[in-house]
């Protein structure tokens, strides 16, 4: 029975880097303009598959992976640019119809450019699976958490010790005051975009050797990386890699123990209930509405 | 808003709806004519809880599929005659919604979407899964709808149901627009805390504008599976509930009539452009897109704004 | 005029015109070319069906119509794409009966959305031949409705017999929550018993599921499961194959005929091997003996897709050839396109040699195959090996 539990403990956390790399992109999107990038999972679908695409044109891995990258992030950037800075001052409403016709219109080129089949990569480092007390643990999996890990360090050496990344934590305090200091704050949307674009794809990359990818991939993706952010409290980064885990491994072990039926419904469960009792998430701070 | 230019309004809606059958060649034009009113029922509801409360729903295809099931299990399972499987079902939808009214109401913007997000994904997870009761991702038949011996049957009947209910809705919401209800409504909208300070009871008219579109919306969805024959759980999905939320947005936001608009245009032109079936994703966001971007007060009111700024010149 | 009343207008003009446009009446005159109506998920999740189905029925009408088409007539094929959404499909046929006004439907890639055309033909009054695999499709016989795959009854029938014949009795079954996956689930529950087996573990898992361990973990776990049977198509069965290897699960490993194309083996690569499944005749062509009536066909076949379109024509691709001739032949024993002849002389099809089988129909029997023309076959090498 242990086996059974550490097996399902491995499937968690290892979905769960996932969403907790989706999770980050919405939050230093969120962070930086107060907009919920509905199109996150489109991210993440573009890493992979811009990725297999090059691999099939029979690039090696260590070139198709930053190109890969390097094309995510600039359709990001270009999201912003096109997309949400023309409409930077609208309501709430328009914003959220706006990310989710990005992520539409993400996902109409993607199956025109890609088919609608799916796709494999080969494992980075092969695929013998480790045995840890009596589970299987891919060396893929490894690879998952190990860049997850890596890119979360980043993050925190970026936004704690670097200009740009101080930049875009003044304008996500008071973009008012942010310009008033000099920074230009349309070029944070931008570099937030971007960033997130960079997550989203560098998970969508190492995920896709254990799972498929396809055109379509980015939906279900996105939406519990927004589950995840909400859980630990949006805006706060640590919150959403933990909200991440959380919901990964909830859904691991709802499926071994309760019904393996139900697994689609747990991230939906768990956000209703964090939205109706805990609004402002795990490690969210209250917030304060002007009136 | 005056009184004369409503019921202008709705004496061309009527011709227009009456006078249509004489453009239509063939069953498939029919299907699509119906199947157009139905959308746009459904429209006028999400939009007077989208336009003019300013609220969001992301997940109301899940209570036109909850009316469609319900009368589709009732009558099918159970053999109860439909128009209690309808009346039943509008109630069950009815007393769901109002149960989460009230703490989905609560959250705004993006927490709202959310919440209405996974509402309406969980519902179409549980259609999905519980096939020994809704034959699962087959989806459902369904058979004829009669009233006391009576039986609707056929294009044109059907069309004039379709046609009767549009029409009789967007009596409805004119009236509603009109009343206090109404004006409490627009209130909420403009300030939410402004309205509660002169008084407005801001959580209950939410919750009733709320529960009245999700009731419209079952109803639709329970004569639609018993025109259509059947049902699956994909009617009652996110996707459908996208493209609800972007025909009202579409149509124009606080417009009965671009509702209506948005939603016939956008039930049309999936068909007109088959050609560029591999496109429509891509061509339904860029339209998403491009309309809040640049019209954002949706197509019609744009476009009778620039009339009416081209007639002053 | 008010603006709202100049809105409806406009919208009601514009309803008029596009559905004016969308609709066009079909064209009435002599010396008519015969029009095969078809309704395909060439894109979607579906498309690995739908896409050879499509470019199969292309060929082969275009052969045809070059062979001097039928009773003089040429062959006319109108396809649409439903993506694999079965009401898209059910919207697509109204559309090919009523407005494109074709003589027989020859379409359906999915059980589900041949399910939704099925009242549709049927209150049409229409010939239909579906290429999908559930025996609900043609169990109870619909009157005009008939199918060419071998059902998923008969792949677990047969499957059951290997099973049986290498003294397995407790096996495990994951399969897909939906479409063929979960009628094949059905339909295993149902016949398990008449060959000794019993299904001691039963999981599911939805179609883009990227990680199916726990639910095989649940498997390995139950006491004396001897193999393991996965009912699906499309991608799930590729990541249960693919997480069975990671396991390392040694069980006995069958799949059904959803499977049977050459993508899946490339896909799941090594993992693959030894895996067993059911498989029509055009899988193994080059390994048939000699004797075979269905040799010459199949090879015939695989020869002119390949030429046309530089791939390796699929089992999916061989459903479509099948239901095409088999109108084919109907049409010209008819001698005209009055539907209820034609579906008389669908129903008569005697012997007809297919690329799945050779197709005998009746009047209680719309599908035609025995499970003799069924081979089982295992994944050797990343290529079919026959098995009997």
């Amino acid at each position: 029975m242990l086996s059974s539990f550490v097996q399902y403990l491995f499937s968690g956390v290892t979905i769960g880097a996932i969403y907790a790399l989706a999770g980050l992109g919405f939050t230093i999107i969120y962070n930086a303009s107060h907009v919920i990038n509905f199109a996150q999972g489109e991210f993440i679908m573009i890493g992979a598959m811009a990725t297999v695409s090059l691999v099939g044109l029979g690039l090696p891995l260590v070139l198709a992976i930053p190109l890969a990258i390097a094309v995510t992030v600039l359709v990001g950037v270009a999201v912003a640019r096109f997309a949400i800075m023309p409409a930077r001052d609208a309501s709430v409403v328009t914003l959220i119809i706006i990310t989710i016709g990005v992520s539409l219109f993400l996902r109409g080129v993607a199956q025109v450019l890609w088919g609608k089949g799916y796709h494999a990569l080969p494992p980075f480092s092969g695929d013998v699976p480790f045995q840890v007390l009596g589970a299987a643990l891919l060396p893929q999996s490894l690879w998952v958490l190990g860049t997850a890990l890596v890119v979360i360090a980043g993050l925190g050496w970026f936004f704690g010790r670097t200009l740009y990344g101080k930049a875009i934590l003044a304008t996500a305090c008071n973009r008012l005051a942010a310009q008033l200091v000099g920074i230009r704050v349309s070029g944070v949307l931008l570099a937030s975009f971007g960033l997130a674009a960079f997550l989203g794809a560098a998970g969508g990359i190492v995920m896709t050797p254990i799972t498929f990818t396809s055109a379509d991939a980015g939906i279900m993706l996105g939406l519990k990386g927004f589950t995840a952010a909400v859980l630990g409290g949006l805006g706060n980064g640590t919150g959403a890699i933990l909200g991440g885990l959380i919901v990964g491994i909830a859904e691991a072990m709802s499926a071994g123990y309760l019904s393996s039926s139900y697994k689609e419904a747990t991230a939906f469960v768990i956000i209703l209930a964090v939205l109706f009792f805990l609004p402002n998430g795990l490690l969210g701070r209250a917030g304060t509405e002007r009136v | 808003m005056s009184n004369g230019g409503r019921y202008r309004g709705l004496a061309v809606l009527a011709l227009v709806i009456g006078l249509l059958p004489l453009g239509l060649p063939n069953a498939y034009a029919y299907d699509i004519a119906i199947n157009a009113a139905f959308n746009a029922t459904v429209c006028v509801g999400l939009n007077l809880l989208i336009g003019y409360a300013g609220q969001i729903s992301l997940g109301h295809a899940a209570f036109f599929g909850l009316g469609a099931y319900a009368s589709g299990i009732l009558t099918g399972r159970y053999g109860w005659p439909p128009l209690a499987a309808l009346v039943v079902g509008a109630a069950g939808v009815g007393l769901l919604s109002w149960a989460l009214a009230r703490p989905v109401l609560r959250l705004k913007g993006h927490f709202l979407a959310m919440a209405t997000l996974g509402i309406g994904i969980i519902i179409s997870i549980v259609l999905n899964t519980e096939s020994w009761l809704t034959g699962g991702s087959d989806g459902l038949m369904a058979g004829d709808f009669s009233v006391a011996g009576w039986t609707l049957r056929g294009d044109r009947a059907w069309y004039a149901m379709a046609g009767g209910l549009l029409l009789a809705t967007v009596w409805a919401a004119g009236n509603l627009i009109d009343s206090p209800v109404g004006r409490a409504l627009r209130a909420l909208h403009r300030s939410e805390v402004g309205a509660e300070v002169a008084g407005i009871d801001t959580a209950r008219y939410k919750a009733l504008v709320f529960v009245l579109s999700a009731v419209l919306a079952a109803i639709v969805g329970s004569l639609f599976v018993h025109y259509a024959g059947m049902i699956t759980p994909a009617r009652a999905g996110f996707m459908k509930s996208i493209e609800l939320v972007t025909m009202v947005v579409f149509g124009g936001l606080a417009s009965t009539f671009g509702a209506v608009a948005g939603a016939v245009i956008l039930t049309v032109l999936p068909q007109v452009l088959t050609a560029f079936e591999d496109y429509e994703t891509m061509i339904l966001g860029a339209i998403m897109v491009g309309t809040m971007i640049f019209m954002p007060r949706g197509l019609l009111v744009t476009v009778a704004g620039l009339v009416r700024a081209g007639r002053r010149r | 005029m008010s603006t709202r009343a100049f809105r409806t207008a406009a919208s009601g003009l514009v309803l008029a015109a596009a559905i004016g446009l969308a609709g066009p009446v079909a064209a009435e005159g002599a010396a008519n070319p015969i029009k095969i109506g078809s309704f395909l998920s060439v894109t979607g999740g579906a498309s690995f069906l739908g896409d050879p189905e499509k470019k199969t029925l292309e060929l082969e009408v275009a052969a045809i119509n070059k062979a001097g088409g039928i009773n003089g007539s040429p062959l006319e094929l109108v396809v649409y794409d439903d993506t694999g959404a079965a009401d898209k499909a059910a919207s697509f046929v109204k559309r090919l009966i009523e407005s494109d006004g074709v003589d027989v439907l020859v379409g359906g890639s999915t059980t589900a959305t041949t399910m939704a055309a099925v009242p549709l033909a049927e209150k049409a009054g229409i010939p239909f031949v579906s290429m999908a695999g559930a025996v609900v499709i043609v169990e109870p016989v619909k009157k005009w409705v008939f199918k060419t795959p071998h059902t998923d009854r008969l792949a677990a029938e047969k499957i059951f017999a290997d099973m049986q014949k290498r003294g397995l009795t407790r096996i495990g079954l994951i399969s897909e929550d939906a479409g063929f996956g979960k009628s094949g689930h059905e339909q295993a529950l149902l016949v398990a018993r008449n060959f000794g087996i019993e299904i001691v573990a039963d999981e599911v898992y939805s179609a883009k599921d990227p990680d199916t361990t726990v639910q095989l973990t649940k498997i390995r776990n139950t006491p004396g499961v001897q193999a393991l049977f996965n009912f699906g198509f499309g991608q799930g069965p590729a990541v249960v194959t693919r997480n069975v290897r990671q396991l390392g699960l040694t069980l006995p490993f069958y799949q059904s005929h959803g499977v049977a194309s050459k993508d899946f083996v490339k896909l799941v690569g090594e993992a693959g091997e030894g895996i067993r499944l059911p498989a029509p005749s055009l899988a193994v062509a080059d390994q048939l003996p000699a004797g075979d009536p269905q040799k010459p066909v199949v090879t015939a076949f695989e020869k002119a897709y390949a030429e046309a379109y530089k791939a390796e024509a699929s089992t999916f691709a061989g459903y479509a050839y099948d239901g095409l001739h088999l109108v084919a032949e109907a049409l010209a024993r008819a001698g005209g396109t009055d539907k209820a002849k034609l579906r008389d002389e669908i129903e008569r099809t005697k012997g007809f040699v297919g690329t799945t089988g050779i197709f005998t129909m009746s009047p209680t029997d719309h599908m035609g195959l025995s499970p003799a023309s069924f081979h089982m076959v295992e994944i050797r090498k990343g290529d079919w090996a026959l098995l009997d």
